[in-house]
C-alpha cells in the first residue's frame, strides 16, 4: 500500500471521532475517586472521631501532603500522555509533596521529646496502612493505566509510574481519614512504601500494558 | 520549517477536527513529507525502511489525535509521535538508537516525496478479518470513496465506516509486530 493510498483511508475515517483527552482525563479521575471511595467505606471507612480530629494541624496536614502529591501527579501524567507537550514545570511540582513532608518531619523532631520518636514512627496502624493504601489505590491504578493506553506516552514506563502516584495519591487521601496515626514521622514512612509500591506496579503496567 | 507552516498546519488540523476532510487530506499529505524528511534524515544505515515508519507515524497520527490539544502547537506534536515510532522500528528491529530529545527545532526537515518498495503495512492489512480488509483496501488502494464501496460490497454506507475504522485502528496496533 502506497503512502497515497493509506491517506485516502485515513480520510474516509476523519469522521469518526474521539473524546478529546484532556476532557477524558477529568472523567477518569471522576470515575476512579468514586471507586477508591466505595473501597474504603465498604472496608475501613473514616475513623470514629474524625470531627474533633480535623481541628487538629497533624491530622489535617495528611490532607495536605496527599493532596499535593495528587494534584501534581494529575498534572504530570496529563503532560506526560500528549506527545510533544511540555512537562518540565509539573516535574517540578512534584517535588512540592515531599518538600512539605520533609519540613513537617523536622519539625516534629522539633516539638517531640527523642524518646517519643520510635513510638510515633512505628504507630499502630502501619500494616493496614501497607495493606490499604494498596488495595484502595488499585482500581484507581487500573484507570489510569487505561487512560495512557488511551492517550499516547512517548515514555510509558514514566507515566505508569506516575500513574501509580496519582492512584498511591488519591488512596492515601481517603487512607488518611482512616487512620489514627497522624504523626508526620508515621507518614512520611509507611504512607512512602505504600506508594512506592503503587508507582512499581505503575512502572510495570507502563511497561507492558501502555502499547500503542 | 517556519511559524506560518505551524500556523497552516494547526489551522488545517482544526478545521479537520470540525469535520472538513478536505483539509484532513492536506494536513496528512503535508505531514507525511515532512515526517519522510525527518525519518530519513534519522535513518542513516538500512534495517529499517524509512516509509515504513513514516506510514506508522500518520496511523498512530489518526489514531492518536485526540491527543493534541488544539490550542497547542501542531509540529512538537507531530514530531514526538514520529520520534517515538521510530526508535519504536528500530528496537523491533534489534538495534538501539539515540535520537536526541532537545533537536526538535532543528529537524524541521524538508518534504521528501515517497519510494516504493514491499510494506510492513501490506503484512498488516493481510492479518484483518476479510470483511474488514475489503474495505480497507477497497478505499486505499482501489481509490473508491465509502458510497462506492458500500454498493460495491452490498453493504451500508455505515458497516463500511465501522469496518474501516475498526480496521484501520487494527493496523495501527499490530504495524510492525507480527
Amino acid at each position: 500500500m502506497r503512502t497515497e493510498d493509506l491517506i485516502k483511508a485515513l480520510d474516509a475515517d476523519a469522521r469518526n471521532k474521539a473524546m478529546p483527552l484532556g476532557l477524558a482525563w477529568w472523567l477518569a479521575v471522576g470515575v476512579a475517586v468514586a471507586v477508591a471511595a466505595m473501597i474504603f467505606f465498604m472496608t475501613i471507612g473514616p475513623r470514629p472521631d474524625i470531627m474533633p480530629a480535623m481541628h487538629t494541624m497533624r491530622f489535617m496536614s495528611k490532607f495536605v501532603f496527599t493532596l499535593a502529591l495528587t494534584a501534581s501527579a494529575f498534572a504530570l501524567i496529563r503532560a506526560l500522555s500528549m506527545p510533544g507537550a511540555a512537562s518540565r514545570r509539573a516535574k517540578l511540582w512534584m517535588l512540592a509533596a515531599p518538600a512539605l513532608v520533609g519540613i513537617a518531619v523536622i519539625l516534629e523532631l522539633f516539638v517531640v521529646p527523642e524518646a517519643d520518636w520510635g513510638r510515633r514512627l512505628v504507630g499502630s496502624n502501619m500494616m493496614i496502612c501497607m495493606s490499604f493504601i494498596p488495595l484502595i489505590g488499585i482500581g484507581p491504578l487500573a484507570i489510569f493505566l487505561g487512560m495512557l493506553r488511551y492517550g499516547a506516552p512517548t515514555r510509558p514506563v514514566l507515566a505508569g509510574a506516575v500513574a501509580g502516584l496519582l492512584a498511591g495519591g488519591l488512596a492515601a487521601t481517603f487512607y488518611a481519614a482512616h487512620c489514627f496515626d497522624d504523626s508526620p514521622l508515621f507518614v512520611a514512612t509507611w504512607y512512602t512504601i505504600a506508594i512506592a509500591f503503587l508507582t512499581a506496579l505503575g512502572a510495570l503496567g507502563g511497561r507492558f500494558f501502555v502499547r500503542w | 520549517m517556519t511559524g506560518k507552516d505551524e500556523a497552516e498546519l494547526s489551522r488545517l488540523l482544526r478545521a479537520a477536527i470540525a469535520g472538513d476532510e478536505r483539509a484532513y487530506a492536506d494536513f496528512l499529505h503535508r505531514i507525511a513529507a515532512l515526517v519522510r524528511g525527518f525519518v530519513r534524515r534519522k535513518i542513516v544505515q538500512g534495517g529499517v525502511d524509512p516509509e515504513d515508519v513514516v506510514q506508522e507515524t500518520l496511523l498512530a497520527i489518526h489514531v492518536k489525535r485526540h491527543t493534541w490539544r488544539e490550542d497547542a502547537p501542531v509540529l512538537p506534536w507531530v514530531y514526538a509521535i514520529a520520534r517515538f515510532k521510530l526508535i519504536d522500528a528500530f528496537r523491533r528491529r534489534g538495534r538501539r538508537i539515540e535520537v536526541e530529545l532537545d533537536e526538535i527545532a532543528e529537524t524541521f526537515a524538508e518534504p521528501e516525496a515517497e519510494t516504493v518498495s514491499e510494506r510492513d503495512i501490506n503484512r498488516a492489512l493481510d492479518g484483518l478479518p476479510p470483511s474488514q480488509r475489503s474495505v480497507v483496501s477497497s478505499i486505499s488502494v482501489d481509490g473508491h470513496s465509502i458510497g462506492e464501496t458500500a454498493v460495491k460490497l452490498g453493504i451500508s454506507e455505515t458497516a463500511v465506516r465501522v469496518s474501516l475504522h475498526r480496521g484501520l485502528a487494527a493496523i495501527a496496533k499490530r504495524f510492525g509486530r507480527q
